[in-house]
C-alpha cells in the first residue's frame, strides 16, 4: 500500500538547532493534526511539505506522497494543495475565474465553465461566477478557496489554521465541508491548528510539537 | 547572480564609470581629439587662474548645504509636530503632484513670482510700496546665490517629505510619541528625542543625494542662481559647449573639481551626523521635556505651507503669463487674457512635447522591465540584497551630474559616436532606473506571498504566477513606479543637453534655454507644458487602475 503522504525522518533545522523532527504516514482519508504553540515550528513543517522553506532552514528526510518521492520538486509538480487562514483569492480575478485559475489546463471552454459551475453548485453557490470576491461574505469565500484547490486535483491537503478568521458556528461548518470534500476524494490531509476543537473534528492522529519538544 | 540584475547594475555604473574616466583623461590633458597641452596640468592651470573660482566654488558649497541643512530642519520639525494629524495628511495628499513638478518649472514659477517685477511686488504696488516701476533690487539671480537655494528648498522639502514618511511607518512611530508625551515631553521634543534618530537613520541616503544635487545643479542655477560668476556647474557646462575645443580640458578639470567638492561635503555631511548623534545623546539624557514645542511646530508648518504655495502660485503665474496679453508693471493682472502666446509657441511646444514623451516612455518601460527583473529575481533565487546593494542603486544619483556626463560626451568624441536620441535614453536610464526600481521596491516586497504559494500549489508556473497573479494585484505601483519614472526623465536637462549634444530638443532643454531672455510668456506655454508632461502620467496612475479594477472592490483604492 504506497497510497497516502508519508513523512520519513522529516527534520527541520534552523542555522543552530534542530526544530522539528516528525515522521508519519497519513493514510488516504485520514487527518493528521499538529498543534502547538505559536513559534514551534508548526508553519515551517507545511512550507517544507508544499516546497517553499526559506533557505533560513535546513530539511533533512524524504516526502512521499502516492508512491512518488516529491521531496526535491518544486511546489507546482507535488500535487498538495494548501489553504491558509485568510482566503488568498486572488481580488483581480472574478469568483469563476478564480476557480478556473485552479483547474488544470486542457478541455473546451465550455467544459471548463460547466465544471467551474458545477463546483460552485458543490458548494451552494450557484451563480456566483462573475462576482467579485471582495463582495462575498467570510463563509462564502471560504468555500470559493476550498472548491479552487479541489479543482487543481490535488493528491493531498494541507491546512495551515484554515479555519481560525471564522466565528464558532461558521467555523463548524466550513471545517466539516472540508473533511467531508477531502474523504470523499480519499485525500491525505495535514492540519496545522492551535484549536482544541478542530483536533477534535478531525478525529485523527495528532501531534503535539509543543509538549514533545520536537520529536514524534 | 542571476543576469537580470547584473545587467542593471552594468547599465547603471557604466556610464559613470566611463564618464569619470573621460572626465579624469582630458583634464590631464590626455585626450588627442580634444587638443595637446604643453603639461599635462595645463588645464587646471588655465582653471585656477580664472578669476571666478572661489566664488563659483563658494557658492557650491553654500547652497548645497544650505539647501540641504534648512529642507532637513523643515521636513524634520513639520514631522516632529504633526506627523498623524489631519493637517498633515492634507499635506501628505499635496506631495505627489508638487514632487513632480519638474525644477525647472519651479524654479521659474518661483522666479516670477519673487522677481522685483514679480507677481508678489505687483500685488502690494503701488498701493503699499508706491512703486510705480520695479524697484532697482537683485532678488533673482542675487550673487550670494540666496533665490537659487530657495528655488531648490522648496523641491527638496516635498522630497525630503516623502523620503521620511515612508521610513516613519516602519519605526512605529505613534507609540513612541505617546510613551514620551506620558513622561511629559512636548510634542516636538519628544518626536525629535525618540523617533527623529530611526528616521534619520533610514533616510540618509536620500539626504546625501540632496546634497550632492543642491551642490551641482544646472537648470536650477541657470534660471535662479548668479551670473557674475555663475555657479561652478553652470561654468563647466558653459566650457563644455565653448567652440574652442580646448575648453573642454577645462570643463573636464572643472568637473574633477566638482566632485572634489560633493565628496568634501559628504565627508564634512558625515563627521556633522557624528557630531550631532553625541549631542543629541547627551541633550536626551539631560531630560529636558522642551519649552517651546508649539512655536516651533508652529513655525515648521507654517515653512512647509510657504514652499508648498511657492510652487502652486509658481505654476499659476506661468499660467497666466502664457495667456497674458501686454500686461504692464503694478498691475496685479495683465489687461487682457490671449491665446496668441499659444499660438506663437504651442506648436514648438508640442514637438518637444513628443520627443520628451517618446524619451521618457521608453526609459521608464526599460527601467520598469530591470526592476521587476530585479525584484523577481530577488524572490525566485533568494537574493538577498544588503545595505550595500542599496548604496549601489543610490551612487549614480550621489555622483554629480557634471562631474561625468561632461566625461561621456568626449568619450563619444574620442570614439566618434553619434549624440542623438539613443544615446541620451541610456543617459536618462542612469538617473530613472533608481527611482523606479525604489519606487516598486517597498510594494513588491511587501505583496503577500502566500498568493504565489496558494498560486503554485495549484500548478501555476513561476511566470505564470509573475504575470497573472502579482503584476495584475500590483498594477497600482507598477503605475506610480512608471509615473515615476516619467516624471525624472521629463525633468533631465544636463543629460539631454550634453550627450544629445544639443540636438535633443524636449521640454526642459527648450525651457531653460528661454532662461536667458526675458520672454515670460514663451517661458509660461514651456514651463506649464514641461509640468504637464510630469504630472499626466501620475493623473493615469489615479484613472486607470479605477477603470480596470472597476468591478474589484479588492483593489480599487490601492
Amino acid at each position: 500500500m504506497d497510497k497516502g503522504l508519508f513523512l520519513r525522518n522529516l527534520e527541520i533545522f534552523t542555522k543552530h538547532d534542530r526544530l522539528i523532527s516528525v515522521t508519519h504516514d497519513i493514510a488516504p482519508g485520514e487527518v493528521l493534526t499538529v498543534m502547538g504553540p505559536s513559534g514551534v515550528g508548526k508553519s515551517t513543517l507545511l512550507a517544507g511539505v508544499i516546497g517553499t522553506l526559506s533557505p533560513d532552514f535546513r530539511m533533512v528526510g524524504e516526502i512521499w506522497l502516492d508512491g512518488v518521492n516529491i521531496t526535491l520538486l518544486p511546489p507546482r509538480l507535488r500535487k498538495i494543495g494548501i489553504m491558509f487562514q485568510d482566503d488568498l483569492l486572488f481580488p483581480h480575478l472574478s469568483v469563476g475565474q478564480n476557480l478556473a485559475f485552479g483547474l488544470k489546463p486542457g478541455g473546451t471552454r465550455a467544459d471548463r465553465a460547466a465544471k467551474v459551475t458545477a463546483a460552485l453548485n458543490e458548494v451552494g453557490l450557484e451563480g456566483f461566477e462573475a462576482r467579485d470576491p471582495a463582495t462575498l461574505s467570510g463563509g462564502q469565500k471560504a468555500r470559493v478557496a476550498l472548491m479552487r484547490m479541489l479543482l487543481s486535483e490535488p493528491s493531498a491537503l494541507l491546512l495551515d489554521e484554515a479555519f481560525s478568521r471564522l466565528d464558532a458556528t461558521l467555523r463548524a461548518q466550513v471545517r466539516d465541508l472540508v473533511f467531508q470534500r477531502a474523504k470523499d476524494r480519499n485525500l491525505p490531509v495535514l492540519m496545522v491548528t492551535h484549536d482544541v476543537e478542530d483536533a477534535r473534528a478531525a478525529c485523527g492522529p495528532i501531534i503535539d510539537l509543543g509538549r514533545q519538544s520536537g520529536s514524534v | 547572480m542571476p543576469l537580470v540584475p547584473l545587467l542593471a547594475i552594468g547599465l547603471m555604473l557604466g556610464p559613470v564609470a566611463a564618464g569619470l574616466w573621460g572626465t579624469v583623461l582630458p583634464a590631464f590633458g590626455q585626450m588627442r581629439v580634444i587638443g595637446e597641452f604643453e603639461s599635462p596640468l595645463e588645464p587646471f592651470r588655465i582653471l585656477f587662474n580664472w578669476a571666478g573660482l572661489p566664488k563659483a566654488v563658494t557658492l557650491s558649497i553654500t547652497t548645497g548645504i544650505g539647501a540641504t541643512a534648512i529642507s532637513l530642519m523643515i521636513v524634520s520639525l513639520l514631522m516632529a509636530g504633526w506627523s498623524g494629524t489631519r493637517q498633515f495628511r492634507l499635506i501628505e495628499r499635496m506631495l505627489s503632484p508638487l514632487l513632480s513638478v519638474p525644477h525647472a518649472a519651479a524654479a521659474f514659477g518661483f522666479a516670477f513670482l519673487v522677481a522685483p517685477s514679480g507677481w508678489l511686488s505687483r500685488m502690494i504696488s503701488p498701493v503699499l510700496t508706491g512703486w510705480d516701476r520695479p524697484p532697482d533690487v537683485l532678488i533673482v539671480q542675487d550673487p550670494a546665490g540666496l533665490a537659487m537655494m530657495l528655488g531648490l528648498i522648496i523641491k527638496e522639502v516635498p522630497f525630503l517629505l516623502l523620503m521620511s514618511i515612508a521610513a516613519l511607518s516602519q519605526s512605529q512611530a505613534q507609540s513612541s510619541i505617546t510613551i514620551a508625551q506620558a513622561l511629559g515631553y512636548g510634542r516636538v521634543t519628544g518626536w525629535l528625542k525618540t523617533v527623529f534618530p530611526r528616521v534619520y537613520h533610514q533616510i540618509r541616503l536620500p539626504v546625501y543625494v540632496v546634497l550632492a544635487y543642491s551642490m551641482s545643479v544646472v537648470d536650477v542655477a541657470l534660471i535662479l542662481g548668479p551670473n557674475t560668476p555663475a555657479s561652478l556647474s553652470v561654468q563647466i557646462v558653459k566650457w563644455m559647449s565653448d567652440p574652442d575645443l580646448q575648453m573642454r580640458a577645462v570643463a573636464a578639470a572643472g568637473a574633477l573639481i566638482q566632485l572634489a567638492l560633493v565628496i568634501g561635503a559628504l565627508a564634512f555631511w558625515r563627521i556633522t551626523e557624528i557630531i550631532a548623534a553625541y549631542l543629541g545623546q547627551r541633550w536626551i539624557t539631560a531630560g529636558g521635556r522642551g519649552k517651546c514645542d508649539s512655536i516651533i511646530g508652529v513655525f515648521a508648518l507654517f515653512s512647509a505651507f510657504v514652499a508648498a504655495l511657492a510652487i502652486i502660485l509658481g505654476l499659476l503665474i506661468l499660467t497666466i503669463w502664457s495667456f497674458a496679453g501686454f500686461w504692464g508693471f503694478p498691475e496685479a493682472l495683465p489687461d487682457q487674457l490671449t491665446f496668441r502666446n499659444w499660438a506663437r509657441h504651442g506648436p514648438g511646444a508640442w514637438q518637444a512635447f513628443g520627443e520628451t514623451a517618446l524619451i521618457a516612455s521608453v526609459v521608464s518601460g526599460i527601467a520598469l522591465l530591470l526592476s521587476i527583473g530585479c525584484l523577481e529575481a530577488e524572490h525566485r533565487h533568494n537574493v538577498q540584497f544588503t545595505r550595500r546593494t542599496v548604496w549601489l542603486i543610490y551612487l549614480p544619483l550621489l555622483v554629480p551630474q557634471t562631474a561625468f556626463l561632461p566625461g561621456i560626451q568626449s568619450l563619444m568624441l574620442g570614439i566618434g559616436a553619434e549624440t542623438g536620441r539613443l544615446p541620451v535614453m541610456i543617459a536618462h536610464l542612469v538617473f530613472v532606473f533608481p527611482y523606479v526600481f525604489l519606487s516598486l521596491s517597498d510594494p513588491y516586497r511587501a505583496w503577500d506571498i502566500r498568493y504565489a504559494t496558494v498560486a503554485s500549489a495549484l500548478g501555476a508556473t513561476p511566470n505564470r504566477i509573475l504575470f497573472r497573479i502579482r503584476l495584475p494585484m500590483l498594477l497600482r505601483p507598477v503605475l506610480t513606479a512608471v509615473a515615476v519614472g516619467m516624471a525624472v526623465s521629463v525633468g533631465q536637462y544636463l543629460p539631454t543637453l550634453l550627450i544629445g549634444g544639443g540636438r535633443i530638443e524636449t521640454l526642459t532643454t527648450e525651457a531653460v534655454a528661454l532662461a536667458s531672455g526675458a520672454d515670460r510668456r514663451a517661458i509660461g506655454v514651456f514651463g506649464l507644458m514641461q509640468t504637464g508632461a510630469a504630472l499626466l502620467p501620475f493623473a493615469l496612475v489615479l484613472i486607470v487602475p479605477n477603470i480596470l479594477w472597476r468591478q474589484r472592490r479588492g483593489l480599487r483604492h490601492g
